[in-house]
């Protein structure tokens, strides 16, 4: 039986005045698998990441996301469908505590948040949910830390327990190991793992061996095309991969 | 003490001043820095809490207090409706201007709120109903609920007081409300809130309105204790004016404009002998105290407060 394709892209091509940083790219990815991009530097991941939250307007190709054409959706929209994507820098609300910047996340669904005359202790009831959050990526001690106060390996996990916060179907992790010391690694790694249980996540990653680790499919891009696609395995022996990440081949 | 203990005593204290403010003070001073403190808060709604600086505030403050003098002066209409008249044409204003503005941010929203504003002031020098230079003299204050006469200064003073309380607590209800929060966070980090599912340009937008809303209110007041609207409330010195009381105050805090507007207020009135020296004065106090303290005055008492009753960071 063929696997169900959560999302797919159709020939993506993004131009920035006349320069092509992704082109024709075509992707599926099949739900309920860890799927990771990887890539030199300039490879177009990040920007492939933007196209498909929409914070980039693809110039040309499609995106499909559960079969529906979400190519001209707007970025809060395809949020709201289920894709919610993650930052290469720390994307946490800095002045917030811990808390709050779950709780932010978990109040949308409420459909109050345009409630201005209401008193932000309607909020209150969201509390017991955030903290389980933040129990499930090890902050439970942080709730009342301001989130600027965090040092970096916790405030990747807060962003984390942010994204979850909102359910999403499909994950879009970006660089999620990116300046951290070896422990941190391993237990992000871990937590990557047990929040993948029962979704679809896409990560751009360069540390290679997170990827072997975690990614069931791998797609490597270089220069804005897709190079090969496969397990790590297979793609770590492809000739093409090995000359685009080491330069030349004997 | 908790924040909301501590913000409950801010304001006992702050209702309390209010009441005896007349009979301390020359009430319509008093009026005045009420008036002014209103169009602060408002402010600062939108720049302290949403991270908007608009440079053409005065807009909706001058434009609620024309309106106002004219339905007072010229329909003859009952004080609450002048009032309410001079609010609604500020809110419409608002919606008009911040859709076209919102998507733009830091120095070209700025341009663009300013840009409207001188539009506004243009149409008020022009039109033959305003005044033009003159402004609007000799507005009738009228009677409050059909009974009550504003004739007596402390009569005026506490209708400008109920209605400056009423605005001032929805703008700190907004600022603690789940709208508040999210705008909070998009302040913080606008593509993360955006990211989570937020449309922020009509959290923006909301907020703007709000705040053209309040300031358009506190326009219509000023206009029924002055018993005038004249240039100078649309002028941009205004719109200039209420970015200094906020950042004085302490933007980002619900006490903090008030503070600020109280003080530039009182400079201006009780430094009138010196003449044009006010400006520099006031000028000087600002570079001041944006040098020594960043945070307003209200932001520095804030901090002190926190590092040593509440604790925190050692």
């Amino acid at each position: 039986m063929p696997e169900e394709t959560i999302l797919e892209t159709r020939d993506l091509v993004k131009e920035f005045a006349g320069f092509v940083a992704v082109n024709g790219v075509s992707l599926r990815v099949a739900r309920g698998s860890i799927h990771a991009l990887i890539g030199p530097n300039g490879a177009g991941k990040t920007t492939v990441f933007n196209l498909l939250t929409r914070f980039l307007p693809a110039t040309r190709g499609a995106i499909l996301f559960k079969g529906d054409d979400v190519t001209h959706a707007r970025p809060a929209e395809v949020a709201r469908r289920g894709i919610v994507r993650s930052f290469q820098m720390s994307a946490v609300f800095p002045a917030l505590t811990a808390l709050e910047n779950v709780r932010v996340a978990l109040q949308r669904p409420l459909g109050t948040s345009f409630h201005f005359w209401r008193s932000e202790r309607t909020l209150d009831a969201l509390e017991a949910r955030a903290v389980e959050l933040l129990a499930a990526v090890g902050l439970e001690a942080d709730r009342d830390t301001v989130a600027v106060e965090l040092p970096y390996g916790r405030k990747r996990a807060l962003e984390l327990a942010t994204t979850l916060a909102l359910d999403p179907e499909l994950l879009l992790l970006d660089e999620p190991t990116q300046g951290m010391g070896h422990e941190d690694v391993g237990r992000v790694v871990a937590l990557i793992r047990r929040v993948a249980a029962g979704r679809t996540v896409l990560l751009v990653e360069h540390n290679l061996s997170v990827v072997q680790d975690l990614a069931r499919r791998v797609t490597v891009l270089a220069r804005g095309a897709v190079l090969a696609e496969g397990s790590y395995d297979e793609v770590s022996r492809d000739p093409a991969v090995l000359e685009a990440y080491i330069g030349a081949t004997p | 003490m908790s924040g909301r203990a501590l913000r409950a005593w801010a304001w006992a204290a702050m209702v309390l001043v209010g009441l005896a403010a007349p009979y301390l003070v020359y009430p319509v001073f008093a009026m005045n820095v009420l008036c002014l403190a209103l169009f602060a808060s408002a402010f600062n709604l939108l720049l302290g809490y949403a991270g908007l600086l608009s440079f053409g505030h005065a807009a909706f403050l001058g434009s609620a207090a024309y309106v106002t003098g004219i339905t007072l002066r010229t329909w003859g209409l009952p004080t609450e409706l002048g009032v309410l008249a001079g609010t609604a044409v500020a809110t419409l204003l608002g919606l008009v201007f911040g859709a076209l503005a919102i998507r733009r941010s830091g120095i070209y929203f700025a341009m663009i709120t300013l840009g409207f504003a001188q539009l506004v002031y243009f149409l008020v020098v022009q039109l033959p109903w305003t005044g033009g230079e003159d402004g609007l003299q000799g507005i009738p204050r009228g009677k409050a609920l059909g009974v009550l006469a504003l004739d007596g200064p402390i009569t005026t003073y506490y209708f400008v007081y109920a209605a400056f309380l009423a605005g001032f607590w929805l703008i700190q209800r907004a600022i603690h409300s789940p709208f508040g929060h999210v705008l909070r966070a998009i302040r913080e980090n606008e593509p993360r809130a955006l990211s989570l599912g937020y449309d922020v340009a009509r959290y923006k937008l909301l907020a703007f309105v709000l705040s053209a809303a309040l300031s358009g209110l506190a326009g219509s007041l000023k206009a029924v204790v002055l018993q005038f609207a004249s240039l100078s409330d649309v002028h941009w010195h205004r719109s200039g004016e209420v970015v200094l009381m906020t950042l004085l105050g302490g933007m980002g805090t619900v006490l903090g404009p008030s503070v600020g507007a109280l003080l530039v207020v009182t400079l201006e009135n009780y430094l009138a002998d010196v003449g044009s020296w006010v400006t520099v004065i006031t000028g000087a106090v600002f570079v001041a105290c944006v040098l020594a303290f960043r945070r307003g005055i209200v932001g520095e008492v804030r901090a002190l407060v926190r590092r040593s009753f509440i604790g925190g960071k050692p």
